[in-house]
């Protein structure tokens, strides 16, 4: 049976024509609703039944969500998110009611208009949360609370004693060309745009000619040196990890010896024996630098479908004993002082630094890059700028 | 085929060196079904049967698994009715366009997932205002299956005789009883492997379905995808994904049945293989 | 049964409802956005265009991927052919039916499970070097050539699948034809086999092409490289049009490829 050949082109881009003029006018018209209802709740009522959260890996575990499920009615649907991005990205979709922001996020979900205020008289537990996580850049917006802290870590150097010595208390052995070749092809650094911040951070200390005040506010002189470095960093970067699971299957099997870590990574290598370290008590804990690091926040979205068990959530989540929980599970310090007395392991708060007001002061904890970094000018690489610039230093 | 001695032998160890590449890394997957470190290092410290009952205990994965199951049911559904029609329409008809039919068709599958996944939930939230649900990953995967089932039953109705269907309406029958009583008989093993391939196509996705889901659902691959990233639960994700090979066996066991009583033709035509390749010198 | 009630329902979801959503993420990509907010500003413009042009990094990582694709698909009709062969003119009934099933068997089972099994394998300390060490040898290690076999792996069977079938339909008549006027087996297989299934060919190397081209998981978890859809996925949040822009080249690349797929015959053979 032969077909002759009608004009198969020709009518696709008929169609395709006509779907493009449709699909304007379509665009044109369905312009996105803007719902600004950020008042902020001023009394919890009865649960709503379902509660839906975008964490981090680990945040959200039957361990400490049933017993809340139970008291509360509020049945919980975690999604697991494994960047900030991502989280800004499903926090638009106005499907869920709260989210575990890293001071990454932070600040675009206030901008984008995403998230609500957070009354923390309605949150008991509030009040005993470390003091110096409170009133932060990355949680408060035009002085008012936008979440609950929930916990914090520094990202550590870590290395492997067996092929790293003499053992470093400088991020030079990762960053300095010269000493990171030594290391060419067994580096780990954090794959994500946030890590442009180490390189600021290391030129703080190393080149203060450049007048770094703040690693995540850089003009476009600070900017390109910082990113310059990190090219040159690439040639000796064995791999970028995004993922805790990840990197310590590469810290075992030696394709990493040295890296950024976090800490849940170093104690679940030295738990299993591996002859990892990371900067000791001698050296203040952390490089000389000091280390970047994040504290986390739950934020409630401004179009919650269940506000009610949400902000049972945010005071269920720095309870003592679920925060401890969570911590431990999780690896980072707690954010709740009473938590240290509920850890299973009763050195936990110790090995976490969750007391350490001057092990914290060191850290840099992630924030989102923007035009104006405070002095009144917008001279500072936004955001947008340190992902296009991420694109070119992976290549 | 006649092959001498030395083509047949190397022709055997390239099919074997293929396999050896297919099964080696399922190899591997199942091994550390049984690690009992929750670490991947080679060789494994030590093996155990602690994952299975973890992993048959967690209601997270179970629910994901029957999600997949829903969704891939659904999604076939859809694509067995609309593949069907369309390729109705190409085999047995002229008409303007014919040859893009099958152009389109195709499309969704060939263009790569991410543009899909993107494609779809933009429209979904930004232009129709549609939240993402299980609906929303329904429509993506039927979207890609429909060729699947398309292009089985094209090729079916190329070999069955129009003539079939001329008699039976000469005889009477309206377009309805031609097909309910001539055409979909013929049609059915060519719909029952299109099925299974779309089943399994949607039911492995995962590229489209991150992008078209929404909150408080999970597929199995997202279950799977999510918990490779959380701390402690590498083994139980193995475990998972060695019961699903497991399980489908029983699928591709019907499949192979049914391609088996597709007539005598193929068994024929083995047969003769089978006589050529023995008579090799 | 009329042509138009058959066509109403398969061609209106692909028009409207794909052809549509691809006509939407087009427009997205001549937008802006807002910096801080990675808020969407609807003012039509190339500039997305104009960055993908400048940055030479975006030619790389297109070309990257472009190439990669290009040599799985390779890789993979090198693998299939055998397999393929054995299994439609060779394999006795009963093998038949097992190698079909042997085939089929690695669809079902998870494609991000397998990957990281890949990951273990070509891991520093892993079976592979485990093997190969004795013999003075290291493995890849992750990088490119990681991504290239472990997609090889991953869509070998969409291409085994088309080309058994192409096989298949090859009467047998044919080739003792061909054996009987004299030719040898190999003058018969590139003579009168390979012409036929040609075709067959180019219908798997769609998939293998297409999948390769628009995967973002496996170069994550395998290399430190990007590609295409590393970047897509990478700006969808902050940035959608500029990912929308670069999604452009895939769409592109792919249509191109299935018109002269469709030309050489491929698409009765999917």
């Amino acid at each position: 049976m032969r077909v002759e050949r009608s004009a198969p082109a020709g009518m696709a881009w008929l169609l395709i024509a006509g779907l493009a003029v449709f699909m304007l006018v379509m665009a044109g018209c369905g312009s996105s609703s803007d719902s600004s209802s950020s008042d902020e709740l001023t009394e919890v009522g009865a649960g709503e039944g379902q509660l839906n959260l975008i964490a981090w890996a680990g945040y959200v575990e039957p361990q400490w969500t049933k017993p809340f499920e139970q008291q509360t009615g509020c049945k919980v649907n975690a999604k697991v998110a494994g960047t900030s991005d991502e989280m800004v990205q499903l926090m638009r979709s106005g499907q869920y009611d709260g989210v575990s922001a890293s001071g990454n996020a932070t600040a675009r979900l206030f901008e984008g208009g995403d998230v609500a205020p957070v009354n923390v008289d309605l949150i008991p537990n509030y009040e005993t949360v470390f003091d110096d996580l409170k009133d932060q850049p990355y949680n408060t917006f035009d002085d008012k609370p936008y979440g609950i802290p929930h916990g914090r870590g520094a990202n550590l150097l870590m290395w492997n004693k067996n092929d790293v010595t003499p053992a470093p208390d400088s991020w030079d052995v990762m960053l300095d060309p010269e000493k990171a070749a030594a290391y060419k092809g067994k580096i780990s650094a954090y794959d994500d745009p946030i890590y442009i911040a180490d390189a600021g951070m290391y030129l703080k200390f190393h080149q203060p000619d450049l007048g770094i005040e703040d690693p995540y506010e850089l003009n476009d002189e600070q900017f390109n040196a910082a990113v310059d470095l990190l090219k040159q960093q690439r040639q000796n970067v064995g791999e970028y990890w995004s993922d805790a699971a990840k990197q310590i299957a590469s810290f075992t099997n030696e394709n990493s010896t040295v890296g950024t870590t976090w800490q849940y990574q170093y104690f679940a290598l030295t738990g299993d024996n591996q002859p990892m370290s990371a900067s000791p008590a001698s050296q203040g804990f952390l490089p000389k630098e000091g280390a970047t690091g994040w504290s986390d926040t739950w934020m409630i979205s401004n179009v919650a479908e269940h506000p009610n068990c949400m902000y049972k959530w945010m005071d269920w989540i720095v309870s003592p004993k679920a925060n401890a929980q969570v911590a431990e599970y999780f690896g980072e310090a707690p954010a709740q002082s009473k938590a240290c007395d509920f850890t299973t392991d009763a050195d936990f708060c110790d090995k976490y630094h969750a007391a350490d007001e001057e092990f914290w002061k060191r850290v840099y904890y992630w924030k989102t890059p923007v035009a104006d970094c405070g002095d009144g000018n917008s001279d500072c690489k936004d955001y947008n700028d340190w992902v296009q610039a991420w694109t070119t230093v992976k290549g | 085929m006649r092959l001498s001695r030395r083509s047949t032998i190397l022709l055997r160890l390239a099919v074997a060196a293929g396999l050896a590449f297919i099964y080696i890394p399922l190899g591997i997957l199942v091994l550390y079904a049984f690690n009992s470190s929750n670490i991947l290092e080679w060789p494994p410290p030590g093996l155990t049967f602690d994952w299975f009952p973890r992993a048959i205990e967690d209601s997270g994965a179970r629910d994901a698994f029957f999600t997949s199951i829903k969704v891939a049911c659904v999604a076939t559904s859809i694509a067995i009715i609309l593949g069907t029609l369309a390729s109705l329409a190409v085999a047995r008809h002229r008409f303007f366009g014919r040859e893009t039919i099958s152009f389109l068709v195709l499309l969704p599958i060939a263009l790569p997932g991410i543009v899909t996944g993107v494609a779809l939930s933009d429209t979904f939230t930004q232009v129709l205002g549609i939240d993402l649900s299980l609906f929303t990953v329904v429509v993506g995967h039927a979207t890609f299956c429909i060729v699947v089932v398309y292009n089985n039953v094209i090729a079916r109705m190329r070999r069955l005789a129009g003539s079939l269907e001329e008699a039976s309406a000469d005889l009477g029958a309206d377009p309805w009883q031609t097909f309910a009583y001539v055409t979909l008989p013929n049609l059915q093993t060519a719909l029952v492997a299109g099925a299974l391939l779309a089943f399994a196509l949607s039911f492995d996705e995962i590229i489209v379905t991150t992008f078209t889901i929404g909150a408080a659902q999970e597929t199995l691959p997202i279950w799977i995808f999510a918990n490779l990233f959380r701390p402690n639960a590498l083994p139980v994700v193995n475990v998972v994904a060695v019961i699903v090979i497991l399980l489908s066996i029983i699928p591709v066991y019907f499949a192979h049945r049914l391609t088996r009583e597709e007539g005598g033709t193929a068994a024929t035509r083995g047969g003769t293989i089978e006589a050529e390749a023995t008579a090799v010198p | 049964m009329q042509v138009g009630t058959l066509l109403a329902g398969p061609v209106g979801w692909l028009v409207i409802g794909y052809l549509g959503s691809l006509a939407v993420l087009l427009i997205a990509s001549f937008w802006e956005v807002d910096p801080l907010s990675g808020e969407v500003v609807r003012n039509l413009s190339l500039t997305n265009f104009q960055t993908l042009i400048d940055e030479p990094v975006y030619r790389t990582i297109a070309l990257r991927t472009i190439v990669i694709a290009g040599l799985v698909t390779v890789t993979d009709v090198l693998l299939a052919l055998p397999i393929a062969f054995y299994m439609a003119k060779v394999a006795s009934r009963r093998g038949k039916a097992l190698l079909v099933v042997a085939v089929l068997l690695p669809l079902w089972s998870s494609y991000l499970v397998k990957v990281y099994s890949w990951r273990t394998i070509l891991s520093e300390n892993g079976p592979l070097n485990w093997l190969l060490d004795p013999l003075g040898l290291h493995g890849p290690g992750f990088g490119n050539v990681a991504v290239w076999l472990v997609m090889s792996y991953l869509w070998l069977p969409y291409m085994i699948l088309p080309i058994y079938a192409g096989l298949e339909r090859i009467p047998n008549s044919l080739i003792s034809a061909s054996e009987d006027l004299g030719a040898r087996p190999g003058h018969t297989f590139r003579r009168v086999i390979m012409p036929l299934v040609f075709p067959a060919i180019v219908a798997g190397s769609i998939f293998t092409f297409s999948l390769t081209m628009g995967d973002y998981i496996t170069p994550r978890l395998v290399s430190n490289n990007q590609f295409i859809g590393n970047v897509v996925f990478n700006n969808i949040t902050n940035d959608l049009p500029l990912a929308s822009a670069f999604a452009v080249v895939p769409i592109l690349v792919m249509i191109g490829y299935l018109l002269v797929a469709r030309r050489l015959g491929a698409f009765e053979h999917i």
